[in-house]
C-alpha cells in the first residue's frame, strides 16, 4: 500500500484544481470536495501508520526528475516512522482544521477561494513530508511558503494583511537563500541529494567537514525562516492577520513545523558536524527565550499564541541541536495537536465577541463552556501538567538538556514563562469580571461544526502524549527513531522540577490575575523600561526597519540615479559626441571638402564663362574663326 | 529534394507581409485575421521540427544548403541543432501571440501588421542561418521592423527610444561585422561550421580580439550590464506587442550569439574571458534586481527584471569553464538555455498582462493602482501567477532554470563566493515583485478604477499558453532537458577543443 501513498497529496491537488476552476461557484461543493479530499487522505494517512507500527522497515520508491552529467534530481517519496507521524499529524489538523472553516468561514464572500487555498496547502505540506530527497523538499518548502502568503493576506484589502504576506514571504526567503546555498552545496560535493545517500556520503567524509558545516547550517537557515526561529522570527506574529484557522492549520501546527522536520530529517548531518548542532541548540533556546517573555506582556489573544509558538518551535530545534531526535519530533507532534486547538479556540472567542484584545475580554467561561473547557486542557498541556500530552513531551526537551547546564536553567525559565502566559491568558479571557459588557452580551457558544474539532483536539491535547510514557517501553522512541533506540530512563527528578516550576508559573497569574495579589499595573510601573521593551517585541521590527529595510530601498533609488545619471548619460553622451562629430564633420564638408569641390566648380564654370563666349552659334563667325584659324596658320609656317 | 521546411518557415511570413501589403488599408480586420493565421503556419510548422527534431545527436538537422554567390563563398546555409530548435517555437509563439495581442491598433494598421511580419521572418532566419553573411543579414533585418514598431506605434517618446535602440544595437552589430571579416579574411569561409571546425587554428590574440568584438554585439543584445540602458527605454516607449517580440526573443539572440558563435568559434577567447564574463552575469542579477525594486512604472520594473533574469543565463554561459573538469558543469549551461525559453514565456507573458492594464487604465504607474485584486479577479489570478514565476516559484519553469545554473555555478570551487552573492538575487526578486503585486493588487480598493474591465477572452487565449507552458515545464522540465542536452555536450566539447 505505501506504493500508492502518493495519492495522499494528490487528493488535495486534485481538490484545489476542481475548485478553481469547476465548482468555484458552488460553496458547498467546494467545500464538500476539499474536506472529502482530506477524510481520504486522513484514513490513508492512519493505515499507513498502523502498517509502519507493525512493520518499521523504510520505504522509498524515486523516479529520475532531470538528468545531467554531474546530478540526476529526482521526484520520490521516502516513507518512515517519522513521515508516517507527520502524515498523521497535518491529515488530522488539516481536516479539523477545514471542518471548523465550515462554521467560521460561513460567511466570507470568498468562502470556495479559502478552500482552495487550504487543499493547495495541504497539498504542498504532505508532498514535503513525503519527499526524499532535498531538490524535492525544497520545491514543496516553497510552496508551502506561496499558500502561507495567500493565506495570510486573505483579507488583502486590509492593508495590515497584504503587508504581512509580503512580510512573511519575503522573511522566509531570507532563510530559503540559505537552504538554497546548503543544498547545493550538497549537491554540488556528493552529485546527489537523496536523503539516504547524501547521509551516507556524510558518514562516510565524501564532503570536507568545512563545507558540510556550511551546509548544513545552510540547511538550517531554512528551518529559521519557516519555523520563525530569531533573528527571523518576525513574520509570524504579523502572519496572524490571515484568518484563524489558517493560523493554527499553517501557523501553529504544520508548516511553522516544517523547519523542525527539515532538521529531524537532517538529523545525520548535523550529527557529523558539531558546531552546526551547536549553532541549531543556541538559536533555539535564545529564540524560545525571546519569544516567551515577549508573550509575558502582550493583549492580542492571536498574538499570545503565536509568540507562544515561536517560542514552542525554539523548544524543539533546541533539543534537536543537543541531539534529542525523539524530544523534538515528539514535541513537534504534540504541540500540533495543543496549538491548533489553543487557536481554534481564540478564534471560537473572536467569533464570540469579535474583538482581540483579552482586556475587553473576561468571564467568558459562562457563556463558552465547551471553548473554555477545551482551551484549559490545552493550556495544561502547553504548560506541561501531568498527565497531558505537553507534560510528556517537555519531558523528553528537559531531559535532553541534562548535561548542558545553561541550557537546561534557561529551558526550566522558558517553561516557567510558559505557564505563567498561558494562564494569564485563560484568566484574563474566561475568568474574572466581563471587562467589556457589550461583547459579553452577545457572546455566545460556536455552533457544532467548531466546537467538534475543539473537542477532538483537545481530546488528543491528553493523550497524543501518552505514546512516549518511559513505563511502556519507550513506545514512541523505539517507533520514531529506529537508528539508535532511546534508552532514556523515566527522570523522576525532571518529572519533578518541570512540574513543579510549571505549577509555580499557574501560580503567579493566579495571584495577579484572579487573587489581585500582585496588580500587573504596578508590576510594569516597577520595571518600565523592561515593560516597554517587552510590549514592543523588543523593537526587532523597528530595528530591521531602521537597520536592513529603508537602507536597501535607499541604495536601490540610488542604483536607479546611477542607472539613468551615469550609464545612460554616458550612452546618450556618446550619442552626443556622435551628433556633434557629425556636425562639425558637416561643417568641414560645406566648407572645406564642399568648398575645395565648389572651387574646382567655380573654376570650371569660370573657363567656361569665358570659352561660352566663343559658342556664339553664327556661322558667319565660325565661317570667320575657321579663315583666321588657317590664315594664322599658314602665316605660322610661312614665317 | 527534401522539403525545405525551415526556408517555408522563414518566408511564409515575408510572403505573408506582401499579401497584407495587397489589401485595401482600411480592411482592418482582414488585414489583422490574414497576418495572425499566416503566423500560424510557422507556428505549426516549429511544432512538426520539435517533435521530429532528433535529440540524440548535435548535427545539424533540417539542413539546407546551396551556393548563394560563389564568387564570395557565400552560401544560402540552414539548420538547426538542439540550441536553436526551442527558440524557433519560441519565437513562432510568441509572434502569434503578439498579433493577437494587438488587435487594437487603429493607427496605420497595415504597416503595423506588415512590419510585425517582416520581423517575424528576420527572427526566425538568425535562429536558422548557418553562414554568416545570411546570419548578418537577417540579424539586421530585423531591427528596420523593430525601429519602425517602436517610432511609429511606441509611446510618447517614442522616437528617442526607437533611435537609442537602432543605433545602439547597430553600433554592436558592426563589431560583429568586423569580427566576421576578420575570420573571412583569415579562412576565406563564411560557413559557421567550417569556421567552428577551424575554431583551434585561430591565434590567441585574434581569437581574444574577435571575441571581443562579438561580445559588444551580443551583449547589447542581452543586454549585459553595464549595456542596458537602452532596454528601458526601448520597452515603456514600445507598444505591448513589441515588447513581449523585444523581451521574449530580441533578447535571447543575444545569448544564441554566445552560444552559437563565440564560443565554438572561439574556445580560446571563451576560457579566457570566462570569468570576468560570469562576474557580469552576477553584477547583471543584482543590480538589475535593485533597480527593479526602485521602479514606479510597471514597465519598468518588468524590463529591468528582465536584466536581472537574463543575468542568470549570463553566470550559467560564464562560470561553466572557470576551473572546469571536462562536461561537469553542464547543468549551467543548461540552466542558461533552460532560462533563455523560460524567461521569454514568463517575461513575454507579464508584458503581456501589463499591456493589459494599460489598454484599460492608460497608466502604468504602480502608485495609482490598489486593490484591484477585489475588482479584477481572473487578472489578478494571472497577473500574480507569473509574478510567482518570475520569483522563481517552484513549479514554474523560472526556478527550474534558476537551480540548475545555481548548481551549475557552485561546482567551480572558485566561483562558490560570486555565486552566493547571486543567490542573494532569489530574495531580492521576491522584494521587488511581491511589492509591485502588493501596491497593484492588494490594499484597499482605488474606487478611481470602478469602471476597470476584466481581462477579456482574447487576452485570456492570448495569455493561456504561457502560462500552460511555463507550468508544464515547471513540473516536468525533462522533454526540454532532454531536447538540448546533445547539443549542449557538443559545445562543451567544442570549447574544450
Amino acid at each position: 500500500m505505501r506504493e500508492f501513498s502518493w495519492i495522499i497529496p494528490a487528493l488535495p491537488l486534485l481538490s484545489f484544481i476542481l475548485i478553481i476552476f469547476f465548482t468555484r461557484e458552488n460553496r458547498k461543493l467546494s467545500s464538500g470536495i476539499s474536506i472529502a479530499s482530506i477524510v481520504i487522505g486522513f484514513v490513508y494517512a492512519v493505515a499507513l501508520l498502523l502498517r509502519q507500527i507493525g512493520d518499521n522497515t523504510p520505504f522509498e520508491m524515486t523516479y529520475a526528475w532531470a538528468v545531467f552529467p554531474t546530478i540526476t534530481l529526482e521526484v520520490g517519496i521516502w516513507i518512515d516512522a517519522l513521515t508516517t507521524i507527520m502524515l498523521v499529524v497535518v491529515t488530522t489538523v488539516s481536516m479539523l482544521v477545514q471542518i471548523y472553516s465550515l462554521g467560521y468561514m460561513h460567511d466570507d464572500p470568498r468562502y470556495s477561494r479559502y478552500y482552495s487555498y487550504l487543499s493547495l496547502f495541504t497539498f504542498s505540506m504532505l508532498g514535503l513530508v513525503l519527499a526524499n530527497n532535498f531538490f524535492l523538499i525544497f520545491v514543496f518548502w516553497e510552496l508551502v511558503g506561496l499558500t502561507s502568503y495567500l493565506l495570510i493576506g486573505f483579507f488583502f484589502e486590509k492593508k495590515s494583511a497584504a503587508d504581512a504576506g509580503k512580510k512573511a514571504f519575503i522573511t522566509t526567503r531570507i532563510g530559503d537563500f540559505g537552504f538554497m546555498i546548503g543544498v547545493i552545496l550538497v549537491a554540488a560535493y556528493m552529485g546527489t541529494l537523496n536523503y539516504q545517500e547524501v547521509f551516507h556520503g556524510a558518514a562516510n567524509g565524501m564532503i570536507p567537514p568545512a563545507i558540510l558545516t556550511i551546509a548544513a547550517i545552510g540547511i538550517f537557515c531554512g528551518a529559521v525562516g519557516k519555523s520563525a526561529q530569531f533573528p527571523l522570527h518576525v513574520w509570524l506574529p504579523d502572519a496572524m492577520e490571515g484568518p484563524t484557522p489558517v493560523s493554527a492549520l499553517i501557523h501553529a501546527a504544520t508548516m511553522v513545523a516544517a523547519g523542525v522536520y527539515l532538521v529531524a530529517r537532517s538529523m545525520e548531518l548535523y550529527m557529523h558536524s558539531e558546531t552546526a548542532a551547536m549553532v541549531v541548540a543556541i538559536i533555539g533556546i535564545i529564540t524560545s527565550l525571546l519569544a516567551a517573555s515577549i508573550a509575558l506582556v502582550q493583549n492580542d489573544i492571536k498574538r499570545i499564541l503565536a509568540y507562544s509558538t515561536v517560542s514552542q518551535l525554539g523548544y524543539m530545534i533546541m533539543a534537536l541541536g543537543l541531539s534529542s531526535f525523539t524530544a523534538g519530533t515528539l514535541h513537534l507532534m504534540t504541540h500540533a495537536f495543543f496549538k491548533a486547538c489553543l487557536f481554534l479556540c481564540s478564534g471560537s472567542v473572536i467569533h464570540a465577541v469579535h474583538t482581540q484584545n483579552v482586556q475587553s475580554m473576561g468571564g467568558l467561561r459562562h457563556k463558552m463552556p465547551i471553548t473554555y473547557a477545551t482551551m484549559l486542557i490545552a493550556t495544561l498541556s502547553i504548560a506541561g501538567i501531568f498527565p497531558f500530552s505537553g507534560f510528556w513531551s517537555k519531558d523528553e526537551i528537559v531531559a535532553s538538556t541534562v548535561g548542558h547546564p545553561i541550557f537546561n536553567v534557561l529551558t526550566l525559565l522558558v517553561a516557567f514563562m510558559t505557564a505563567f502566559y498561558m494562564f494569564r491568558l485563560i484568566f484574563l479571557t474566561f475568568h474574572g469580571k466581563p471587562r467589556d459588557e457589550h461583547a459579553y452580551e452577545h457572546a455566545h457558544e460556536s455552533p457544532k461544526s467548531m466546537t467538534f474539532p475543539l473537542i477532538v483536539l483537545a481530546i488528543l491535547s491528553i493523550c497524543a502524549g501518552w505514546v512516549a510514557i518511559p513505563w511502556l517501553e519507550h513506545g514512541y522512541s523505539m517507533f520514531a527513531y529506529h537508528h539508535e533506540p532511546h534508552h532514556a530512563h523515566a527522570h523522576w527528578d525532571i518529572m519533578i522540577i518541570s512540574t513543579l516550576v510549571a505549577v509555580a508559573g499557574i501560580g503567579l497569574a493566579w495571584l495577579m490575575y484572579i487573587k489581585g495579589a500582585i496588580s500587573p499595573q504596578k508590576l510594569g510601573q516597577r520595571f518600565k523600561a523592561l515593560y516597554t521593551l517587552l510590549l514592543n517585541k523588543w523593537y526587532f521590527d523597528e530595528i530591521y526597519d531602521a537597520a536592513v529595510i529603508k537602507p536597501v530601498l535607499a541604495f536601490t533609488r540610488g542604483l536607479w540615479t546611477f542607472d539613468g545619471g551615469v550609464i545612460d548619460w554616458i550612452v546618450n553622451a556618446f550619442g552626443r559626441f556622435t551628433v556633434w562629430l557629425a556636425k562639425v564633420k558637416q561643417w568641414f564638408d560645406q566648407h572645406i571638402v564642399d568648398g575645395a569641390v565648389n572651387g574646382i566648380g567655380y573654376t570650371i564654370w569660370g573657363f567656361g564663362a569665358i570659352i561660352r563666349q566663343v559658342q556664339t552659334g553664327k556661322v558667319q563667325f565660325y565661317g570667320f574663326a575657321i579663315v583666321f584659324g588657317l590664315v594664322v596658320i599658314l602665316l605660322a609656317r610661312v614665317i | 529534394m527534401e522539403f525545405p521546411i525551415l526556408s517555408v518557415m522563414i518566408f511564409t511570413p515575408l510572403l505573408g507581409m506582401i499579401i497584407v501589403m495587397m489589401i485595401n488599408k482600411e480592411k482592418h480586420n482582414l488585414i489583422k485575421w490574414t497576418s495572425t493565421l499566416i503566423s500560424v503556419l510557422p507556428l505549426i510548422l516549429s511544432l512538426i521540427i520539435l517533435f521530429q527534431y532528433d535529440s540524440s545527436t548535435a548535427e545539424m538537422q533540417f539542413v539546407e544548403k546551396s551556393s548563394w554567390i560563389p564568387s564570395l563563398s557565400i552560401q544560402y546555409f540552414l539548420g538547426v541543432d538542439g540550441l536553436s530548435v526551442p527558440m524557433l517555437f519560441l519565437t513562432a509563439l510568441l509572434s502569434t501571440i503578439s498579433l493577437i495581442v494587438s488587435f487594437h491598433i487603429q493607427k496605420r494598421v497595415k504597416e503595423y501588421f506588415a512590419f510585425f511580419l517582416l520581423l517575424e521572418a528576420g527572427m526566425m532566419g538568425v535562429f536558422c542561418a548557418l553562414d554568416f553573411f545570411l546570419f548578418y543579414i537577417f540579424w539586421e533585418v530585423m531591427l528596420v521592423p523593430m525601429y519602425f514598431l517602436i517610432g511609429v506605434w511606441g509611446g510618447p517618446r517614442k522616437e528617442y527610444a526607437a533611435i537609442k535602440f537602432f543605433l545602439y544595437t547597430l553600433f554592436g552589430s558592426i563589431f560583429m561585422l568586423v569580427g566576421i571579416l576578420v575570420l573571412y579574411l583569415k579562412t576565406g569561409t563564411l560557413d559557421m561550421l567550417e569556421l567552428i571546425e577551424l575554431g583551434p587554428t585561430y591565434s590567441h590574440a585574434m581569437q581574444n580580439w574577435i571575441w571581443v568584438a562579438f561580445f559588444l554585439a551580443f551583449a547589447i543584445k542581452v543586454p549585459i550590464f553595464p549595456f542596458h540602458t537602452w532596454l528601458p527605454d526601448a520597452h515603456v516607449e514600445a507598444p505591448t506587442a513589441v515588447s513581449i517580440i523585444l523581451a521574449g526573443v530580441l533578447l535571447k539572440m543575444g545569448t544564441y550569439g554566445f552560444l552559437r558563435i563565440s564560443y565554438p568559434m572561439l574556445p580560446h577567447g571563451t576560457q579566457f574571458f570566462a570569468y570576468p564574463f560570469a562576474i557580469l552575469g552576477v553584477i547583471g542579477i543584482i543590480y538589475g534586481a535593485l533597480v527593479s525594486m526602485a521602479q514606479k512604472d510597471l514597465k519598468k520594473l518588468v524590463a529591468y527584471s528582465s536584466v536581472s533574469h537574463m543575468g542568470y543565463c549570463v553566470l550559467g554561459m560564464g562560470v561553466f569553464f572557470i576551473n572546469s573538469e571536462g562536461a561537469a558543469h553542464i547543468t549551467g549551461l543548461a540552466g542558461c538555455i533552460f532560462q533563455m525559453f523560460s524567461h521569454g514565456l514568463i517575461t513575454g507573458a507579464l508584458f503581456l498582462l501589463v499591456g493589459v492594464l494599460y489598454d484599460r487604465a492608460h497608466t502604468r504607474e504602480i502608485a495609482a493602482f490598489g486593490g484591484l485584486g477585489a475588482k479584477l479577479p481572473v487578472y489578478t489570478a494571472l497577473m500574480t501567477a507569473f509574478a510567482m514565476a518570475s520569483l522563481g516559484l517552484p513549479g514554474m519553469s523560472g526556478f527550474v532554470a534558476e537551480f540548475m545554473v545555481f548548481v551549475g555555478a557552485f561546482a567551480s570551487p572558485d566561483f562558490q563566493v560570486m555565486t552566493g552573492i547571486a543567490v542573494i538575487g532569489v530574495v531580492l526578486t521576491a522584494g521587488y515583485i511581491l511589492r509591485m503585486v502588493q501596491r497593484v493588487f492588494l490594499g484597499e480598493f482605488n474606487v478611481k478604477w470602478k469602471d476597470l474591465t476584466e481581462i477579456n477572452g482574447r487576452e485570456i487565449f492570448a495569455v493561456a499558453p504561457l502560462l500552460i507552458l511555463t507550468l508544464a515545464l515547471g513540473v516536468y522540465p525533462k522533454p526540454l532537458v532532454n531536447m538540448i542536452s546533445a547539443t549542449l555536450e557538443n559545445i562543451v566539447y567544442l570549447v574544450m577543443r
